[in-house]
């Protein structure tokens, strides 16, 4: 086989690998998705209104946030304000990925991060750091698998939500699905002492700012974790060193 | 009621400023390498993102009207512990189910 054709395989097998790695998340995109084309219409935005912000947005919390607001007459500025705060963990996400996918070209670059979302980024980072030896093809393919599902469901199920005009019955408890899928993916990253205090850092920071306004705990505890992690790491480097 | 110009006001400046957010350093930065400093704090995002974003979620769901919860908090361990030594949709079965059995315990006595 010529080099050229193991590559084109190599990046379809991780296509696959990355749709594949997306399917259980599907468990939170729908009841997620329903539930915010119920709400955008009981706010009275019409089907055209509720799926263009599900289109133009693509970030279920800051949508949510905006809906609210403007429903309470918010002025714009506040309104953005908070749904824009509520993003804001996502440019860490883009300096994450930077040093993996900034070589792609700059189109591919922007409909990556217009698709953006929490899976896409804890996914592939994870499948990244696990695999080192992965070229940028297949991190590209692998970043459009988780995609293909996980922004299908998104459009799919706010249209069905706006639609049908409810939501999945609560007392499923689905909303549970969300920490529960996201433990999931953490949790095999504890590999090493670094990881984990960073992870306790991060916890413990939620707790303690949990009533900072406009979601900046999420922020201020991530910062907090990385300088944690960070500094964890370079402790256990000298101490090697000097031992 | 939301006006017209309200929402396609906000929607079209979120679009726009949710874009530039995931664009940032991703797209403007391109090749250029960063800092090795701000690497090694990169490596650390995820662990310091997730988190911090499934804390309040266990602690104080909604659902509970923001109260702890045993069914939640057990959930969520059992989630840990299946996360660490299955994988994902073994995860989401641990914690649901634990969930459910726990609920179904809390409403029988």
């Amino acid at each position: 086989m010529r080099p050229e054709q193991t590559r084109s395989r190599h990046a379809r097998a991780a296509y696959w690998r990355g749709l594949r790695d997306c399917v259980p998340f599907i468990i939170i995109i729908v009841p997620y998705s329903m539930l915010f084309g119920v709400v955008a219409r009981d706010a009275g935005l019409n089907l055209l209104e509720a799926m263009s912000m599900s289109v133009i947005v693509i970030a279920g919390a800051s949508q949510f946030t905006a809906v609210a607001l403007m429903q309470e007459h918010a002025p714009v500025f506040i309104v953005l304000l908070a749904a824009l705060a509520v993003n804001a963990r996502m440019a860490m996400y883009s300096a994450a990925l930077q040093p993996h996918v900034g070589r792609a070209p700059i189109r591919l670059r922007a409909i990556m991060a217009y698709l953006m979302v929490d899976q896409a980024f804890a996914l592939s980072i994870r499948e990244y750091d696990d695999h080192p030896e992965m070229r940028l093809r297949e991190k590209l393919a692998y970043y459009f698998g988780v995609i293909t599902p996980a922004c299908g469901a998104w459009y799919a199920f706010t249209f069905l939500g706006a639609v049908l005009g409810r939501a999945v019955p609560p007392e499923l408890s689905l909303h549970f699905a969300v920490p529960v899928c996201f433990i999931a993916l953490v949790a095999p990253m504890m590999k090493s002492l670094p990881h984990v205090v960073a992870a306790f850092v991060s916890i413990l920071s939620a707790v303690l700012f949990a009533d900072l306004p406009y979601n900046a705990a999420l922020v201020v505890a991530a910062l907090l974790a990385m300088i944690a992690g960070a500094r964890c790491e370079v402790w256990l480097a000298r101490r090697r060193v000097m031992a | 009621m939301i006006s017209d110009a309200m929402f396609w006001g906000v929607t079209v400046l979120l679009g726009i400023g949710t874009f530039l957010i995931r664009f940032s350093f991703m797209g403007f930065l391109g090749n250029r390498r960063m800092p090795e400093w701000l690497m090694l704090h990169l490596r650390y995002v995820a662990v310091g993102v997730f988190p911090a974003l499934i804390t309040p979620l266990v602690l104080w769901p909604d659902a509970t009207g923001g109260q702890i919860d045993a069914a939640h908090l057990l959930g969520a361990a059992a989630a840990v512990a299946a996360g660490l030594w299955f994988s994902v949709a073994g995860a989401i079965f641990a914690g649901m189910g634990t969930l459910y059995a726990v609920q179904y315990l809390q409403s029988a006595f």
